[in-house]
């Protein structure tokens, strides 16, 4: 985080134009003196090398303080504060959505017998996949909003806003489970053990739900990792679609205006849940992979698997 | 893209052995075979047609505005309708599209180019070197596309060549990752031990040797990334980050269609759908080559 932290400040520093313009007076800043130029970039310390104003910087992350949008005249911590839970909310629900419909899609291509069905079930997740979120958003509106009024165009009170952006979200989210999950069912179906599962007269359900499905669950806790960061980044779109406040919309409002701190802090958040996210992956392993309990399982598990997500 | 001529071409080698007429049939078979696929370039072709030229496929004007014809259905002589200006939406999704491909593919260019670059440093220098550019590469992969290529228009500004740039740095750490992985797999090979006892230079065992044995999965993915890119582009010009207004794009012509979407629907439906559409086809060409790659 800390080593994101300071490829956005580098990133951001190279932003041409006068920070302290934008901040004296909208765009033009012409009635602004040379004086009061001079204040602002004291105040906010742009006079000082970049060097010090990195580490000022770095200091304030530390200690929570990432310092005052240009654009409100509020700190930015408390700006997001406001922001995150409506995001949060947002997104796990658009990820459990994501995995019920990614894992029954994916399943349901391995488990069925006809084959002209399971090619269908395999074909829809790269369509998913390759899908504007923009337009699936839209497209959503139009159909259950305006034409048929079930569900609330904007605005971001109770469940029934929810459903729409999460909607929208999950289709995109649920395509990489159900291709991860399905090709990892494959791959648990060519191995042994499900052979000697279904010699031992297990049934043809038993032996997919408990033996095949359950070690191919792994790459797919992975991918589900990995989304929840995309799913942050996503509500941009999304936000901006169902008119919503929450992180993403705080983050287009501040590269509209160049407001740099906001811009910061809401990326340093979202990298923040990515790092978080995979913490919490990594826990969860032991608990759904009992070889991972011990040092050599867990060596050897691994390795599989983080060949089993590159491929993907 | 200079790894596109180098790439050794195995299949050919073998193809080359069969007499030409045999060969062109053998095409037409494979491709009856797979009639999506040949859809699926045939929709490629076609929309890369209106890219080079767009004033072949309509009439209308892009930008000028037609006051008679203001927000009209789809009909025949407008597909895709007109908007709240009288411009013929069609129109303006044809001229959009050169706009909307050369920046997805200055962002494949710069992914696949800085990305092999680091990657083949890393991989074939290994050690400190390695363990520096891939923490970068980690750091760069824990910001999402999306966001990163943001950062990098506050910083640059808006256009569509900025939105390139944003998107192909953010594309440069998975490139890097896969050039690296398959230059560590050749590295050690026998062939470029022989090559470096015959005192071969390092610059040049990259460049003949390592590169071109690692640049097929590289491609695979760059066309994988073009999919991306072409889908990151439009949504952050549909964001109002692209190029300024009157020039047509096509993320941006489906958010000039968002207000009118519940009585002109067809503003943001039909450019949104044709995105879509194109996205699919070219993905499912990439995974063609994908499973020629596995194979």
């Amino acid at each position: 985080m800390w080593a994101a932290f300071t490829l956005v400040f580098i990133v951001l520093y190279l932003v041409p134009g006068d920070p302290a313009l934008l901040i004296a007076g909208g765009d033009g800043g012409l009635q602004a003196t040379p004086e009061v130029l001079a204040q602002i970039r004291h105040e906010y310390g742009f006079d000082q090398p970049l060097f010090f104003q990195y580490l000022h910087a770095l200091g304030g992350v530390v200690t929570g303080n990432l310092g005052e949008s240009y654009q409100m005249k509020q700190p930015v911590t408390t700006l997001l504060a406001a922001e995150v839970g409506s995001t949060s909310a947002l997104a796990f629900f658009a990820l459990g959505l994501a995995i019920v419909i990614g894992v029954l899609l994916g399943g349901a291509a391995v488990y069925t017998r006809s084959r002209p069905l399971s090619r269908l079930l395999d074909a829809l997740p790269p369509i998913g996949a390759s899908l504007p979120a923009f337009w699936v958003g839209l497209v959503l509106m139009q159909f259950l909003s305006f034409a048929i009024p079930i569900f609330p165009s904007a605005g971001d009170d109770g469940f029934a806003s929810f459903v729409l952006p999460g909607a929208t979200m999950a289709i995109l989210g649920s395509a990489s489970i159900a291709q991860v999950f399905a090709r990892a069912l494959r791959t648990s179906y060519a191995e042994p053990y499900v052979e000697v599962a279904r010699a031992k007269g297990a049934g043809r359900f038993r032996v997919f739900l408990v033996h095949a499905a359950r070690n191919a669950l792994l790459p797919s806790i992975t991918v589900a990792g990995i989304l929840v960061a995309n799913l942050f980044a996503a509500s941009t779109i999304t936000e901006m679609i169902f008119s919503r406040n929450g992180l993403g919309l705080a983050l287009d409002k501040a590269v509209q205006s160049k407001d740099i701190p906001m811009v910061e802090g809401a990326v340093l958040v979202i990298a923040g849940v990515y790092v978080l996210s995979n913490l919490v992956v990594d826990l969860v392993y032991p608990i759904v992979d009992p070889r991972l309990r011990t040092r050599r399982g867990r060596i050897k598990v691994l390795r599989t698997e983080q060949e089993a997500v590159a491929v993907s | 893209m200079s790894s596109v001529g180098l790439a050794p071409a195995r299949d050919e080698q073998e193809v080359a052995t069969v007499r030409p007429g045999r060969m062109v049939l053998g095409w037409v078979g494979a491709a009856l075979r797979r009639p999506t696929l040949v859809l699926a370039a045939l929709v490629i072709v076609t929309i890369v047609a209106w890219a080079v030229m767009p004033g072949f496929f309509t009439g209308f004007d892009p930008i000028h505005a037609d006051v008679s014809s203001l927000l009209q259905a789809p009909s025949a002589a407008h597909l895709f309708g007109t908007d709240e200006l009288g411009r013929d939406v069609f129109t303006r999704m044809v001229y959009g599209t050169g706009r909307s491909l050369v920046a997805p593919l200055i962002a494949v260019a710069i992914g696949v180019v800085g990305g092999s670059v680091i990657g083949l440093i890393a991989g074939y220098l290994g050690r400190m070197a390695d363990a520096l550019v891939m923490r970068i590469v980690d750091v760069i992969l824990a910001v999402p596309m999306l966001v990163l290529a943001m950062t990098i228009v506050t910083a640059l500004g808006f256009g569509s060549v900025q939105l390139a740039v944003g998107v192909g740095i953010g594309m440069i750490a998975s490139v890097a990752r896969v050039m690296r992985s398959e230059v560590m797999r050749v590295r050690h090979s026998v062939f470029i031990d022989a090559e470096r006892s015959l005192g071969a230079r390092t610059w040049y065992i990259l460049l003949r040797h390592v590169l071109p044995s690692a640049a097929g999965p590289v491609m695979v993915l760059a066309v994988l990334d073009f999919v991306q890119a072409i889908l990151a582009i439009a949504a952050l010009s549909f964001l109002g980050f692209g190029a300024p207004p009157p020039s047509p794009e096509w993320g941006s012509i489906v958010s000039a269609g968002q207000p009118y979407l519940s009585t002109a629907w067809w503003i943001s439906s039909l450019p949104g759908l044709t995105i879509a559409i194109f996205a699919v086809c070219v993905n499912r060409v990439a995974r063609a080559l994908q499973d020629r790659r596995a194979r």
